[in-house]
Order: C-alpha cells, then structure tokens, then sequence
C-alpha cells in the first residue's frame, strides 16, 4: 500500500480535506484501469467487430466494417433453438440447484451445530478437483460402461440400449452439479445471519414452525437466493463445458454455437453478435429479476 | 422411527446433498489408483504406479507447471489490485463509487465465453499473439472482480473503534494501518487470494480463448478427454484437492486458535 506511506504526521496537519480526497481514486487507479483495458474495451471491440461482414478477397479471418446490424438478425434466427435451449437448461438447473442447496444451507446454518464449518468446508471443498475432471467423471459414471446403467439395465429398469450420458438430462444435472457451491454459500450467508430471537418472537407469537418458516426465514434468506440464482444462472447460460461432455449434438447450447464459430469456422462477427445477444438477454434477465425481487444489495 | 425420521428429514437431505457433491470427487480420486494406461475409464485393478510416476503422461506436468506460473503471477496481481479496490470501496465515500461498483459486478455477470472471446478478438485485432501472457493477463481480469468482493466483506465488518482507539493512543495513520488494519483484514486478503487462485488454475473457457498454443492443466484434460484422460491427470486432481482441503482446514484452525487465545 504505497499510498499509506505517503502521509506519516506531516501531511495531515497540511489540507487533510484535499489529499484525502485523491485517496480512494489513487487506490483503484490501476484496477479499474486493468478492468477497462481488458474488460471494457474488448466489450467495444467485440460489438465493432459483430457488425463486420467477410471482405471482398475472401481470406479467412478477414473482415470489412459495414455496420451490418442485420449480422444480429441472422444469427438470431439461425440459432433461436440453442438460444432458447441454453435459457431453458440454465433455468432447470437453477431450479434444481436450488431445491438441492436451500435445505442444505438451512441444515449448515440451523442444524449443524460445531460441525458448521466443517460442513461449510465440504460444500466448497469439491470444487478443488478441477471442474473438467468432475464433468468427466459424472460422463463415465453414468456412461454405457459405468455402473449406474449397468445396475438399472440389471434390474430392467432401464432397455440395453437406453442411455444416460448424451441427453438433455445428463446436461442439466451436469449443470446443477457444477454450480451448486454458488447456490449454497450466499443462501447460507444469508440464513446466518438472521437473528434466531425474530424466529423465536415468531413462535411466541404462536406461529408454528411452518408459519415461521414462511413468514420469518424465507423473507429474510431472499438476499442470498437471489444472489445465489444469479450466480448459478449466469454462468450455467453461457456454459459450454457440460453440454460438450454430457450432451449430443441435439442439445448444443450457444455457448457451443460461439465456440465453434470462433475456432472452426473462423466467423468472428458471427461468434460476436452471438455473444452479444446473450450477454443482453442475461443482463436484461438479471435486471427484472432484481427489480422484482426487490434487492439492490448486489450491486 | 418414523419421528426420528421426521425429525432428522432436513439432516438427511444435507448429507444425500453432500454425497451428491463428492460422488465424482471419488469416482476422481478411485480412478487415480486404476492400473488402466491411457484410456482410464473401465477399472483394471489397484495401481500406485500412477502416483509414484504423475508425470507419466506425455505433457502432462508441462501443463501443471504453466497451470501453477499462471495461478501464482495472476493471483500475486489481482489480490494486490482488488484489495487496493476493496478499501477504496470498503473505507471513503466519494463520488463515483456506486458506478465503481457496478464495474466490478458486471465481469462476474457476464458470461466466461463472452470475456474470453472479446478479449481474443482484441488480441486478434491488435495483431497480438496470444499465448502465456495473454492468458495471464486474463487471468488477472476475472479474478480482480472476486478479490474486492471478498476483501470488501471484510473491510465492511471492522469495527471502526478499533482504528479510532490505536489513533486514541498516538498512532499515526501509518503505523494504524499496519498494526491493526492491515492484520485485521489480512484473513479476507488470504480467502480472496486463495479463492483467486483456484479460480485461475480451473479455468478453462477464458484460457482456452486466450493462451493459443501454451497448454494448461485444464486445457491438457479437454484434449485427452477425447482419447481418453491418463490416470496421471487424476493423480494431479486428487492432489490439488488434498492441498487446497489442508491449506483452508489448517486456515481455519489458525483462525479458531487465535480467537481462543483472544477470549
């Protein structure tokens, strides 16, 4: 903290009003400079290059400015399916990663006694394991030659040639698997912090443990589950990873759609435009959804 | 039983939640130990060949160690750069500070594809090849975000009578900031640091975008995954698990010793 050095004894005494002011701005300086430079501008760059068209020589990687804003449009339309697909999957899982993570931050919180942070421990723990390996795990686990399928194709419960792994199941459940310590933890902040007294008033009160339930935690928990929603929907929107490894070719997502686009087809204003059509849609999401919720704590 | 059962209902949903969490963690770990070569998806036998040898598979400790340069350079920066955020943030009011904070949530709201490939389209356009420092330069990017959230939180919860009673007792703002703030908030800058590097040594989309042809450890899984990953890359995942598990137990009991010591 090179700023702090700057002010023993003497500066104090000089103006403290104005050189405290700079303070806070001298502190972020490089950050945010790091953040605008990285983050932001590429953000331009990405939008100026989604409006491009292939130049005229036809070489591949080349590109023309011709502010072609229907490049949006077609690409849109083109792939609406996986656009749509990606939103459905993402809610599903979020829906799931919440059913899971609520009554188990709720048991972190409330019922765990001494073991809190143990437990807290072991939620974030299985994140150590490199989240491809885990992804690929869950592939072999519940793959032909893994052992779930050939315990339900034992009990035929399942037919010989029913599979799990290469379904739009296999993705969701990836996806909930993956983002489910970003579901847990804020909910958990927000369950701990809640005043045991106000659920004790609410049982004076001859609230039943349901009521109080209801009308007393869920209330004051709702922070965390936004919080947490966001943090699992988010990411699960743009993810391409578990649809790659547990999916078929018939529940590519757009996250898929730009990466090939980038990579084998070389069509950047394309992988661009697509881009920005998801970040759009998720950050107009993420609006209402905060507006309806009524938290501004996130930002 | 049935009563017990009822009773114990919200217990039993956590731990099948737990167990649900650490199904592949060890499915990961078991296959570490399976004598299977390269294709390492049917169970062969008890093995701790892949141990004594985790860099048996071609490549595959080249990718650790550039995985481990990337972590520690862009860990080392973004705790630095976030922190100096966190107190801005976390300590003066001063105009401009609610926009500072919404750029600092909108890389955590914007999807990893969209970052990584804006970046490499800049790369691409400035005629920058992209590679080590690309990535490393990524790296720091998305994890400064993380550290000033984390650090802030702490920040946020000191008790200012604690700075007021070391100024109370002739400290300058120096020696306040070093004797009691900075030890005060150095747990949340440990937190934000180690949170930083496992968010850079796991990466995979943002890297894949912007490290060309310099291979990382996650990088080094997708390719093999299409062959089949080696049981080394299982060894080098259950080892980080251990040591990550070690760092944030032995974290936590410094912690607890200390409050102890306290009371």
């Amino acid at each position: 903290m090179a700023i702090a050095h700057v002010s023993p004894g003497t500066s104090t005494h000089v103006n403290p009003e104005r050189s405290g002011r700079r303070i806070p701005y001298l502190l972020m300086l490089p950050g945010l400079l790091w953040l605008f430079i990285f983050f932001i501008y590429p953000l331009i760059n990405l939008a100026e290059t989604s409006t491009k068209t292939r130049a005229a020589s036809q070489e591949t990687g080349a590109f023309v400015q011709t502010y072609r804003f229907a490049n949006y449009l077609d690409a849109f339309i083109e792939y609406q399916d996986q656009f749509l697909r990606s939103f459905s999957y993402a809610l599903m899982a979020t829906l799931l990663a919440l059913a899971i993570s609520y009554p188990l931050a709720y048991a972190i919180a409330f019922k765990s006694g001494r073991y809190k942070n143990i437990l807290l421990i072991l939620v974030i723990a299985p994140f150590f394991t490199s989240f491809l390996l885990r992804t690929i795990a869950w592939k072999q686990i519940l793959g032909a030659e893994g052992p779930v399928v050939s315990v339900l194709r034992a009990l035929h419960l399942i037919g010989p040639d029913t599979t799990i792994t290469a379904s739009s199941f296999a993705v969701v459940m990836g996806l909930t698997y993956n983002f489910l310590p970003f579901m847990t933890l804020p909910i958990y902040a927000s369950l701990d912090r809640i005043d045991p007294r106000l659920m004790e008033a609410s049982g004076d009160l001859y609230a039943n443990g349901l009521t109080t339930f209801r009308k007393v935690t869920v209330p004051l928990s709702m922070p965390g589950v936004v919080a947490g929603t966001l943090l699992t929907f988010i990411p699960a929107a743009g993810d391409y990873i578990n649809a790659a490894i547990l999916g078929n070719p018939t529940t590519k997502m757009i996250g898929n759609v730009i990466d090939s686009r980038f990579f084998r087809i070389v069509d950047y204003p394309t992988a661009a435009a697509l881009s920005f059509t998801l970040m759009a849609a998720i950050l107009l999401l993420v609006i209402i959804y905060i507006r309806r919720s009524g938290t501004d704590e996130l930002v | 039983m049935s009563r017990w059962f009822s009773r114990n209902l919200i217990r039993i949903y956590a731990s099948l939640a737990l167990i649900y969490l650490f199904i592949p963690v060890g499915y990961t770990m078991a296959f570490s130990f399976n004598d299977a070569g390269k294709r390492n998806i049917n169970w062969q036998g008890f093995t701790l060949d892949n141990w004594k040898n985790p860099c048996g598979a071609p490549d595959i400790c080249v990718a650790l160690g550039n995985s481990l340069k990337i972590g520690f350079l862009s860990t080392l920066v973004a705790t630095i750069l976030g922190t100096m955020i966190a107190f801005a943030l976390g300590r003066y009011k001063f105009r401009g500070r609610s926009s500072t904070n919404l750029l600092i949530f909108l890389p955590m709201a914007t999807p990893e594809i969209v970052m990584g490939a804006s970046l490499l389209a800049m790369f691409v356009n400035l005629n920058v090849n992209t590679g080590f420092w690309t990535t490393v330069i990524a790296h720091i990017m998305f994890c400064i975000s993380f550290v000033v959230v984390t650090v802030k939180a702490r920040v946020a919860s000191l008790d200012p009578k604690l700075e007021e009673a070391a100024r109370d007792l002739y400290a300058n703002e120096y020696q306040t900031f070093r004797r009691v703030t900075f030890p005060l908030v150095l747990p949340g800058i440990a937190a934000a640091a180690l949170l930083a590097f496992s968010l850079s040594f796991d990466d995979f989309i943002i890297t894949n975008f912007n490290s060309g042809t310099i291979t990382t450890f996650p990088k080094f899984v997708w390719i093999s995954s299409i062959r089949g990953v080696p049981a080394q890359a299982n060894v080098i995942g259950t080892a980080m698990f251990l040591i990550a598990l070690f760092i944030v137990i032995a974290g936590q009991f410094i912690g607890s010793a200390k409050a102890k010591r306290k009371s």
